[in-house]
């Protein structure tokens, strides 16, 4: 794979869509086993991403941030690959929805581990919404 | 004569007012198999990348996993079949059932049991009028399916099989749909869905392109574990995808030779009404003529 420039070709996947592709100075994503921080040259890594936010620092300066359920981060020859059944840009979520998610959710807690997925999700989203304002 | 030319109008009229519905159905399905399309073509980065990322493991790592395991002795088997909800799409489905048939017919030869699993209203119909059992169904997404109802499918399957014990456990899934070739070809295919073959990739990474050595978090096991059934789903979502392009092209095809033959049968009524107006015109002239000439020898005679 020939790479072009100085920077990270990122692509960011949803299951029925690209949310976002492009070039990228880094990538941010937060994995079940902490934040991965990912530059040119990072070596080849697959790992398992919770519910979270990910944010990509775009090479024409801005900074992208998409609230994903779940997925894989994988990093190959300064390629990078965001795969989730289902990311979301801050201008797609509804922020009310979601904190009202996020209080259902939080009544629930403990009752089993989808209330607390449910939770994670909605703090994903609202926390994405909140960094991209 | 009047009466049956009265008749004949009625006919054309009917015949035009219906070939007016399945021109518009055929422009409706035509606009929407090219929607059908995009939806297939932003669906695929995903199935791509997974796909990737399966082999990545799988080529890295041990691949012991419940879901690549080949059962040693397979009794029951899970059948799902991809049907549509909507009739009018000419053969469309019952091609998807008789393909399911054949497969269902050479897996009971092996001496195997099946659950059937059903998505579209055609199916459910055909199995009800049949009084065959159905394990379970899902309706109301044949023509746009969404990834949540492929999710649903995908883990009720995904339970199924990791079931050791329970009612409804299985040893083997196959799915039959109906796989796009081109606007004119739709294929009905049986393909096994699980145990997952992982080396079957369709692209399989040229010898230029090879994976690079993987790190894995948080182990490869850990990553195959959450990865494996998402690319069941993925799987699935593409059958549907692929059954709800060839559903609306079998509609289109089957809604253009609606038209077509409705306006063969407009020219044929056209035809024999005014055949039947000439004839009802002939006939008055010469009943006139008739008249005219009986008048005049009456009155010759007279004379």
């Amino acid at each position: 794979m020939a790479e072009s420039g100085e920077h990270l070709h990122v692509e960011l996947v949803a299951a029925d869509r690209t949310v976002w592709s492009g070039e990228a100075e880094m990538v941010i994503a937060r994995t079940t086993e902490g934040d991965v921080g990912v530059l040119r040259g990072h070596a080849p890594l697959l790992s398992v991403l919770t519910d979270a936010v990910v944010e990509i620092s775009s090479a024409e300066g801005g900074v992208v941030v998409a609230a994903v359920d779940g997925g894989f981060l994988s990093v190959a020859n300064d390629r990078v690959s965001v795969l989730s059944q289902r990311a979301l840009l801050p201008e797609e979520i509804d922020v009310d929805e979601a904190r009202v998610e996020l209080e259902e959710a939080r009544g629930l807690i403990g009752a089993n581990d989808e209330a607390e997925r449910r939770l994670r999700r909605a703090e994903a989203r609202i926390r994405a919404v909140e960094r991209a304002s | 004569m009047a009466v049956s030319l009265r008749e004949y109008r009625a006919r054309i009229k009917s015949t035009e007012s219906m070939k007016k519905i399945t021109r518009a159905m055929e422009l409706i399905a035509a606009s929407r198999i090219i929607k059908a399309q995009q939806r297939a073509q932003s669906a695929a980065p995903y199935a791509r990348e997974l796909t990737r990322a399966v082999s990545a493991v799988a080529t890295y790592s041990n691949v012991d996993h419940p879901l690549t395991r080949e059962p040693e002795n397979s009794q029951r088997v899970a059948m799902l079949i991809v049907t549509s909800d909507r009739g009018l799409a000419g053969a469309y489905s019952s091609s998807v059932l008789k393909e399911a048939e054949r497969l269902a017919e050479k897996l009971r030869g092996e001496g195997k049991t099946i659950d059937v699993y059903l998505c579209g209203r055609k199916g459910e119909a055909y199995h009800r009028f049949r009084n065959r059992p159905v394990v379970r169904s899902w309706t109301g997404f044949s023509d746009q399916p969404s990834y949540d109802a492929a999710l649903e499918v995908g883990t009720t399957l995904i339970d199924a099989f990791l079931d050791e014990e329970g009612e409804h456990a299985v040893d083997e899934v196959h799915v039959v749909y109906t796989r796009f070739r081109s606007m004119l070809l739709q294929e009905p295919t049986a393909v096994r869905l699980l145990p997952l073959e992982v080396v079957e990739g369709e692209e399989r990474p040229s010898s230029d392109d090879v994976l690079p050595l993987y790190e894995f978090e948080p182990s490869p096991e850990a990553v195959l574990d959450s990865l494996l059934p998402q690319y069941v789903q993925s799987r699935i979502f593409f059958a549907f995808l692929q059954a709800a392009a060839s559903e609306l092209a079998a509609r289109q095809k089957a809604m253009k030779s609606a038209t077509d033959n409705a306006d063969e049968l407009i020219k044929k009524y056209t035809r024999i009404a005014n055949q039947a107006r000439q004839a009802g015109i002939t006939q008055e002239i010469s009943e006139i003529v008739g008249g005219v000439n009986a008048l005049a020898d009456a009155q010759a005679g007279s004379e």
